[in-house]
């Protein structure tokens, strides 16, 4: 994180909690992060750990009900977007924080041209006229890499492929020059000569238009070539964040450890079979009073299974939340 | 589009004309005697005079030809002529006569269309006018006292027959509702009214109300159901949650978007059910003495009248081949993702 820079968004104690038939269901338990003006923060973590569901609530794009917000404070640009009006809301989504799903192929409209899907977020906020958010449009897509541009504006989803639609995904994220760009494992349906298309694209542009990026995935791979900072999260919970290259050379909680562990290592043997993370995602049916990572951990302890721990900042903005010390082998002294 | 329209109405002919001879084998099939209506004192050689005038005597094969050359050339030429005032030939053709009233059959269904138009065609109308914002609210606000009480009532409109619901509004609005009150409609629906001035079109109004209304219960029922599922298929797709991340207002996410796609299959259902318009609620009209093509079709089935049957339901055959190929016209247009080509 750049040092000093005032975060553009600032997410405190966020809780989110789903109820279903089968009773609720806690997807995010307190959880506080920034992102600073330009940043690019990296979100790791396996499925179901609550990483979408976090970014969704921030901005009030949960279906409420089932989802419901039962406390905590997002501030951006000086206000609290959840205490925002709907109209409010919807005046900064699209503008001035832009989304970018996982799936391409779902995530257009598949009844209106691209060009029609690229203009509607100009029109809606930048009061532009028919003519002028076309024409935008067509820059928008030239600036995503899709070449002949005008003319594919009247071209329907269908007519593209897949890398092709995340890119027109990501011309309508950034059609209103947003301060923030979230990006949900936007490269996870896509094959990998692809991903590192869509990476390089999105280099490129925070290097050309300076947003602030979260990039949501479960590779830690992806998140090690573009991340300035990453966060990894755990049964609803940050547990460990960090500048990049702190946290893979100081990997400091047993899960973010274990995920290290998993990835295929570039210089190693590579007859070793890949190593997974042995045992099963927490239930979240309430809010968590114990470490949510104490059935699957190495290092438990006893106190793991009566507390949950609370965030300790080590150094250089290293947050982790773990009752066991990596450097020493044994339980932290705070 | 247009090669795939244009192949479509050429694979209609065959399709037609096979139709057309089940049809006239089966009703030629029927144990029936055009003249056994007549009365008894006419001595056997006349009948059999009348049948072979008929053309009754004739192979089943050639006199299904000569129904062909009537139904496809003659009568389409007759309603040209008399469309444009022209005469083109000599005018004299040997037209489809029914045997019950000695009348050309196409006559009888022209006379009779406008009726059905009017009321069939106003109920389908209005029901689709009704269906469509109530599946689209059911749908937006599922499981809401709203959603709760659309569903409720059509269900209601689904499974009450139209010869109860008719017969029950009849009690009430024609015979319980005294006649001089602003609620009373009359039961009995008057073809000889004509619409002069503004009080005889409040009369035609006030005549329609009951059979419009207990045909578009039955239609309104049926479309907003399937609007409605239509919608709840639509509202949970990942393009509306990009819609939403755009800002757009939940009007245009609802009404443009989600609309825009639910659409595609209800339109084609409603493309499709258009036959039966013409088909003529054949119940309602009896009900409410509605003299159009459903009850035609019924006093020609009792009198055995084979030509008129034998048209109507043909022409019936037609319409739903027809406005099938339209369904899936309509689709490639609605749809940009399908290519017929
Ligand atoms: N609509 C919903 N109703 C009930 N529970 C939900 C709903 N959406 C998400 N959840 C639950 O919230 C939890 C977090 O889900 P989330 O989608 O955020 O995971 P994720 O980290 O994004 O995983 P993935 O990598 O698979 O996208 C999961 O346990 C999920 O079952
Ligand atoms: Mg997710």
């Amino acid at each position: 994180m750049p040092d000093g820079a005032a975060p553009i968004l600032d997410v405190s104690d966020l809780k989110t909690v789903f109820t279903t038939r089968g009773g609720e269901v806690h997807a995010v338990n307190s959880v506080s992060f920034q992102l600073a003006p330009g940043e690019l923060l990296g979100v790791v973590g396996e499925s179901g750990s609550g990483k979408s569901v976090t970014m969704m609530s921030l901005i009030g794009l949960l279906p409420m009900p089932p989802a419901e917000i039962r406390g905590g404070q997002v501030m951006f640009e000086g206000h609290d977007i959840l205490k925002m009006t709907p109209a409010q809301l919807r005046a900064v989504r699209g503008r001035k924080i832009g989304f970018v799903f996982q799936d391409p192929m779902t995530s257009l409209n598949p009844v209106f041209t691209v060009g029609f899907q690229v203009a509607e977020p100009l029109r809606r906020h930048m009061g532009m006229r028919k003519k002028q958010a076309w024409k935008r449009a067509a820059e928008l897509l030239e600036l995503v890499g899709i070449p002949d541009a005008t003319a594919r504006l009247s071209d329907y989803p269908h007519q593209f492929s897949g890398g092709m639609r995340q890119r027109v995904m990501i011309a309508i994220a950034l059609a209103c020059d947003p301060q923030v760009l979230i990006a949900d494992e936007p490269t996870t349906a896509l094959d990998v000569t692809i991903q590192a298309q869509i990476l390089e694209l999105v280099r490129e542009l925070r290097q050309k238009l300076g947003m602030a990026i979260v990039w949501i995935t479960h590779d830690l791979g992806v998140i090690a070539g573009i991340a300035d900072r990453v966060m990894v999260m755990y049964g609803g919970q940050i547990v460990e964040q960090a500048p990049v290259r702190e946290l893979f050379a100081n990997p400091q909680h047993p899960y973010t450890r274990a995920l290290l562990e998993t990835l295929p290592s570039v210089t190693g043997a590579r007859s070793k079979r890949l190593k997974t993370i042995e045992g099963q995602p927490p239930a979240l049916g309430a809010h968590p009073t114990a470490c949510p990572f104490r059935a699957r951990c190495r290092h438990v302890m006893d106190v793991c299974h009566e507390q949950n721990p609370a965030i300790t900042t080590l150094d250089a903005g290293h947050d982790v939340a773990c009752f066991w010390d990596a450097t020493t082998g044994e339980a932290r002294h705070v | 589009m247009f090669n795939y329209t244009l192949r479509r109405l050429l694979f209609t002919i065959p399709t037609l004309l096979f139709i057309s001879l089940v049809i006239f084998l089966l009703l030629d099939l029927a144990p029936n005697d055009p003249t056994g209506n007549l009365p008894l004192t006419i001595p056997p050689e006349v009948r059999a005079m009348i049948r072979t005038n008929l053309g009754l005597d004739q192979p089943v094969w050639w006199r299904y030809i000569l129904w062909l050359r009537q139904f496809f050339v003659y009568e389409p030429l007759n309603l040209i002529e008399q469309m444009f005032h022209i005469t083109i030939g000599d005018g004299h053709r040997l037209r489809i006569l029914s045997y019950a009233t000695r009348s050309p059959v196409v006559d009888l269904i022209v006379e009779r269309m406008p009726q059905t138009l009017w009321v069939v065609g106003m109920s389908y109308v209005v029901g689709i006018m009704i269906a469509l914002p109530i599946g689209v609210i059911s749908a937006y606000k599922q499981y809401s006292w709203f959603d709760q009480t659309g569903t409720f009532v059509s269900m209601i409109g689904f499974s009450v027959p139209t010869f109860f619901t008719g017969v029950l509004l009849i009690v009430i609005f024609s015979v319980m509702v005294p006649s001089d009150s602003f609620f009373w409609f009359p039961s009995i629906y008057d073809t000889t009214l004509k619409v002069t001035d503004l009080a005889s079109f409040g009369k035609q109004v006030r005549q329609m109300v009951m059979p419009v209304f207990v045909l578009a219960l039955y239609n309104a029922a049926q479309i907003s159901r399937f609007m409605r599922a239509s919608m709840l298929d639509n509202l949970n797709q990942d393009y509306v949650r990009t819609a939403r991340a755009k800002g757009l207002s939940e009007q245009v996410v609802v009404l443009v978007h989600v609309l825009r796609n639910s659409l595609i299959p209800v339109v084609t259902v409603i493309a499709l059910g258009i036959p039966q318009v013409f088909g003529g609620a054949i119940i309602t009209e009896q009900v409410f003495k509605v003299n159009g093509l459903g009850q035609l079709l019924i006093i020609g089935i009792q009198g055995a009248d084979i030509p008129l049957v034998q048209t109507l339901t043909f022409i019936f055959a037609v319409l739903i081949v027809l406005f099938n190929l339209v369904a899936d016209v309509l689709y490639g247009i609605l749809d940009p993702r399908i290519l017929y080509d």
